[in-house]
């Protein structure tokens, strides 16, 4: 845990596209070493897109993707092998495997990298539950008996289960009631702190942005139109941040009177 | 970069000690594990009274785990080892690590290989029992249903039937005539091989015009629909469950047996007769263009032949049966379909057992109807 602030990622120029349909459009983008960054974007803006493609599950058309400093259309199979497991995702819907147990689906990734013992797996399964706020019972059910916030929190438990350095989630806090959002949000800031994580979180979710993200960014029309904390998204003349940012909405929950009350 | 991890013992200010240095992290938890296990067991002798680990280069979850679980064994009444050199960055990690292993319980014990087997056999068991309750109470429902479609005819769902009728008559008509029309042929050339060691080759013609339409025509056809059409629609059925579907029609007011079951249901009762009538014209057709090619016998003497072989007797016990087989198929394929919980798996494993219990309970029908029929003298 190096104190250098460093980029992760360094995202250049980076175009997608799905047939004659762009996505993004020469799109920059750098994460920094132990922040959390809160993606924005209107629905279908491409935040997921963009996720896809920097974990290599979309193909792109043009530009560079570097992760901890390697490019990876450079990399080979091996040190792509060892770039991804140093990160985990967390997907829009869980994608927990539906039949396996949450214990086994925690154990996946680990027993497919690491050659332990059941044991070391068994009490490893039940740190990370723990850690992400949940009871060890909850190991041995399948993710049909869970509840949408405890799929959240196991797939986030089996997105850590590897101790990666950066976690990618997407639109976490999604389908989740605005308590439990809350709660998972402090979770992902306590995880980060005691971790060490780099967290590329993508969300709609303004509570979020405000107490969690440590920068912002927002994607339009293909590309990064603002990046940087809460008082730059304030200050943005953009029509879509202003909207976002200082509509209704935001000026409830930042505690600014709104303009048209009724 | 960081080096191996290693575990040495060193003798401290006030006992023995240990010391972790290294990378103590996820690469490295095997050997890690071995460390600490080793450690443990001399700790039975006698225990370290500290753990260093300002050497320790990197940790993570496992390592910090690893040193929690340490801790642990050498903790002697109460008296835990005390843990000296840890870095501010690494102090939430093994806090986090340490409230997380309190609630940790020890996993059961899997239960001996015969206490299995015997609980698989009384599992088998209480499923068979299950399934035959099951299958009375769905057609119950199902009959309530069509009482109900009675009363009023006008919520009956006809543009799902004729879909469902396309579905599993229409479009399975080739593959049908195929198949009967091959088996035809088969049974055909069987027959004239053996009956010629008699001299008997004209019976072959008794033979396959009994035998297709009192049996194998029907047969045929109801375990091609089981495997063809029933797993389709418990796949069906079983995906519309798994994603909450079923459970929206019935929150609008719908009833599921109503709208779902009964038009699939109906449309393999009205499919499956005329699935069997042309499968056993594919039959005979092939029967006879064997024994033409292959035994010599004219077309026109096979056909004066069957129509002295067989009644119309044959052919009614063939046709009578296939509704009633198209209702057990039907009935225990959206039965299957609606026991779908939601994992991938549990749909792929009610899919299959649709198949094979629909082909089970055909036979078995087929067997009723075999004594049915010889008590009418039919
Ligand atoms: N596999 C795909 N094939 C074609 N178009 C896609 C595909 N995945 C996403 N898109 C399109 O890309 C755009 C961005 O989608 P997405 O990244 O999912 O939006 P969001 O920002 O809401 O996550 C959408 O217009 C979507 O239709
Ligand atoms: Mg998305």
């Amino acid at each position: 845990m190096a104190a250098s602030d460093d980029n992760v990622i360094r995202v250049r120029e980076l175009t997608v596209a799905f047939g004659r349909h762009v996505v993004l459009d020469r799109l920059d983008l750098e994460v920094k070493r132990g922040e959390i960054l809160g993606f924005v974007g209107a629905s279908g803006a491409g935040k997921s897109v963009l996720m896809r493609t920097i974990i290599g599950l979309v193909p792109k058309v043009s530009g560079h993707i570097e992760v901890f400093g390697v490019d990876l259309d450079q990399a080979d199979d091996a040190a792509r092998r060892v770039i991804e497991r140093r990160w985990g995702v967390l997907f829009q819907h869980g994608a927990l495997f539906s039949s396996l147990s949450v214990r086994q689906n925690i154990q996946f990734p680990i027993r497919e990298n690491l050659d332990l013992s059941q044991t070391l797996m068994d009490e490893i399964t039940v740190a990370k539950l723990a850690m992400v706020g949940l009871k060890p019972e909850v190991a041995d059910r399948f993710p049909s008996e869970l509840s949408g916030g405890m799929i959240k929190r196991v797939a986030l438990a089996r997105a850590l289960a590897l101790d990666p350095e950066i976690v990618f989630l997407d639109e976490p806090t999604s389908g989740l009631d605005p308590i439990g959002a809350g709660a998972f949000d402090e979770l992902v800031r306590t995880l980060q702190r005691t971790l060490g994580l780099t967290v590329f979180m993508v969300t709609h979710d303004l509570d979020s942005l405000h107490t969690a993200c440590d920068r912002i960014a927002v994607l339009g029309d293909g590309k990064v139109i603002a990046v940087g904390g809460m008082d730059v998204m304030l200050a943005s003349e953009h029509p879509w941040v202003r909207a976002y940012f200082r509509g209704k909405r935001a000026r409830v929950m930042t505690g600014e009177p709104a303009l048209e009350q009724g | 970069m960081d080096g191996a991890p290693t575990l040495e013992r060193l003798a401290g200010q006030d006992g023995p000690a240990l010391r972790a240095a290294g990378a103590w992290t996820a690469q490295h938890a095997g050997a890690i594990e071995r460390l600490v296990r080793d450690a443990e067991r001399r700790a039975r002798k006698e225990a370290a009274v500290e753990i260093d680990v300002s050497h320790i280069a990197r940790l993570d979850t496992f390592g910090a785990w690893l040193i929690e679980r340490l801790r642990r064994a050498l903790t002697r009444e109460n008296n835990a080892p005390r843990l000296t050199g840890l870095a501010e960055d690494y102090r939430g990690l093994v806090e986090a690590v340490r409230n997380a292993g309190n609630d940790a319980e020890p996993r059961q014990k899997e239960p001996g290989a015969i206490v299995l087997m015997l609980a698989a056999i009384g599992h088998a068991m209480s499923e068979v029992a299950d399934t035959l309750i099951q299958l009375a109470n769905m057609t119950g429902a199902i009959i309530l249903a069509g009482l109900r479609i009675a009363v009023r005819p006008q919520t009956f769902r006809f543009t799902s039937l004729i879909h469902h009728m396309e579905q599993v008559g229409w479009r399975a008509v080739p593959i049908m005539v195929l198949i009967t029309f091959l088996i035809g042929c088969i049974i055909a050339q069987q027959g004239i091989f053996h009956f010629r060691k008699f001299g008997a080759d004209v019976y072959v013609v008794d033979m396959v015009g009994v035998l297709v339409l009192r049996e194998i025509g029907v047969l045929i056809v109801a375990i091609m629909v089981a495997g063809r059409s029933g797993s389709a629609y418990t796949a069906e059925l079983g995906s519309m469950k798994m994603r909450e579907e079923i459970d929206a029609l019935r929150t609008m007011g719908f009833d599921p047996v109503e709208v779902l079951i009964v038009p699939r249901v109906l449309a393999l009762i009205i499919a499956m007769p005329i699935l069997a009538f042309i499968g056993s014209m594919a039959a005979l057709y092939g029967g006879g263009l064997v024994a033409w090619l292959y035994g010599g016998l004219q077309p026109d003497i096979f056909l004066s032949r069957l129509r002295e072989a067989i009644s119309l007797d044959h052919f009614k016990v063939g046709m009578i049966k296939a509704p009633f087989m198209a209702a057990v198929i039907g009935v225990i394929a959206c039965l299957e379909g609606f026991n779908v919980r939601g994992s991938a798996e549990s749909l792929g494993s009610h899919t299959t057992s649709s198949v094979v219990k629909s082909i089970f309970f055909v036979i078995v029908l087929d067997g009723v109807f075999a004594i049915f029929f010889a008590s009418i003298g039919m």
